[in-house]
C-alpha cells in the first residue's frame, strides 16, 4: 500500500476552477449532417421523419427539421487528430476497474463517472454551435479505491442567436 | 403529426418499448462515420486488448447514449421534448452484443406549463446485465 496523500487536488485545478475556455465554433450544421446522423444511429431502420423531411417537420411543433438531441456538431474538426467527442470516447465505455492509467500513484488513474445532459434549444439546419467548458467542482472521499476524487466538468453549447442549446455535466473519477 | 403518447395516458411504473441492436463492427463503423470516432480501441482487436479489454475492440459509449435517445423519441413521438438524459458506463459493450434499452416511468409531475415524466433507463446486454444505468426527463404533450 502506497502512502496516501492528504488530497488529490492540484494547484492547477484550484487555478482553473470556473475559468471558462475560449469558445470554439462548429461548422455550419447542414440538413445533410442531421439526416446522416439519424441514419447512423437508427440504421437499419428509417429514422423519424422529423430528422430529415422538412415538409413533414414543418407540421410539427418544431416548425422544421431538428437534430436528434445527442447530435454532435463538433465531430469533424480540421485540426487535431480526433474531435472532442473522440477524445472523450477514449474513456467512455471502458469497464470501471480496468480503465487506462495516466501515470502511476494516487490520483493518476481516471475513469468516466458518467454524464448528464440538459437540453434547451434544438439544433437546426443552418446553426453554428459554440462550445465552452470549465472545471466547476470536485469533492474527495475514501472509497474502496483509496482516496478518490470526483471532478465535475461542465460544457455549454449556445447557437448563433445566443440561445443555450445544452449543458453537459461530466464527472471523472480519479484515484 | 406524431402524438404517440399524452401525459394523461401514462402512469408511474409503465415500461417503454426497448430499442434493440446487435452491435457488430458495421454498427460501430457507421457510428464512427458520423461522430468521427475512428479510434483504434473501437476498431481493432489488438488495440482493444492493449486498452485492457481481453475480447478486443469495444463499443462507443456515445452510441449507447444515442440508443437511449432513440428509445425516448420512438416512444414519446415528435411532439415531445427530451429535456435531460444522464447515464453512467458500468460495463463494456463487446462486439456482437445484443443491446436493448430499458425505460420505466418513475415520476410524473407538472412544472409551470410543462408536463414531465422522469424515466429510469438502462442498456441491457444479452446476458441481462445493465451496462449503462441512467435517467431521462421528457416533456410530453398534454390533452390540456
Amino acid at each position: 500500500m502506497t502512502t496516501q496523500p492528504e488530497t488529490l487536488v492540484t494547484q492547477e485545478m484550484i487555478d482553473t476552477r470556473d475559468k471558462w475556455s475560449e469558445p470554439r465554433q462548429s461548422w455550419t450544421v447542414s440538413a445533410s449532417d442531421i439526416r446522416r446522423w439519424a441514419q447512423g444511429v437508427y440504421w437499419p431502420e428509417v429514422p423519424p421523419r422529423l430528422y430529415w423531411d422538412e415538409e413533414y417537420a414543418k407540421t410539427t411543433k418544431w416548425g422544421g427539421i431538428i437534430a436528434p438531441e445527442e447530435f454532435n456538431p463538433f465531430a469533424f474538426p480540421l485540426e487535431g487528430a480526433y474531435g472532442q467527442a473522440a477524445a472523450l470516447a477514449e474513456v467512455e465505455g471502458r469497464p470501471a476497474p480496468s480503465t487506462g492509467t495516466m501515470g502511476s500513484g494516487p490520483g493518476s488513474n481516471a475513469m468516466n463517472g458518467g454524464q448528464t445532459i440538459r437540453y434547451h434549444a434544438p439544433i437546426r439546419p443552418g446553426d453554428v454551435i459554440s462550445t465552452t467548458s470549465a472545471l466547476v467542482d470536485w469533492n474527495e472521499r475514501q472509497t474502496r479505491l483509496g482516496l478518490t476524487m470526483f471532478v465535475t466538468n461542465e460544457t455549454r453549447w449556445t447557437n448563433q442567436n445566443g440561445e443555450l442549446v445544452c449543458v453537459k455535466t461530466q464527472v471523472s473519477i480519479r484515484y | 403529426m406524431a402524438y404517440n403518447v399524452y401525459f394523461e395516458d401514462v402512469n408511474v411504473g409503465d415500461d417503454l418499448p426497448g430499442f434493440k441492436r446487435r452491435t457488430d463492427l458495421m454498427n460501430w463503423n457507421r457510428y464512427a462515420a458520423i461522430n468521427d470516432e475512428f479510434i483504434p480501441i473501437h476498431m481493432d482487436d489488438e488495440a482493444g486488448r492493449q486498452g485492457q479489454n481481453e475480447q478486443g475492440a469495444f463499443g462507443m459509449g456515445n452510441l449507447r447514449t444515442a440508443y437511449i435517445h432513440n428509445m425516448l423519441r420512438n416512444w414519446a413521438g415528435d411532439e415531445a421534448e427530451i429535456r435531460e438524459v444522464g447515464l453512467q458506463f458500468r460495463a463494456i459493450n463487446q462486439k456482437n452484443d445484443v443491446l436493448t434499452t430499458t425505460g420505466k416511468i418513475v415520476e410524473k409531475y407538472v412544472e409551470g406549463d410543462d408536463h414531465l415524466v422522469r424515466i429510469e433507463t438502462n442498456v441491457v446486454n444479452q446476458d441481462g446485465a445493465g451496462t449503462a444505468p441512467g435517467h431521462a426527463i421528457v416533456c410530453l404533450p398534454s390533452r390540456g
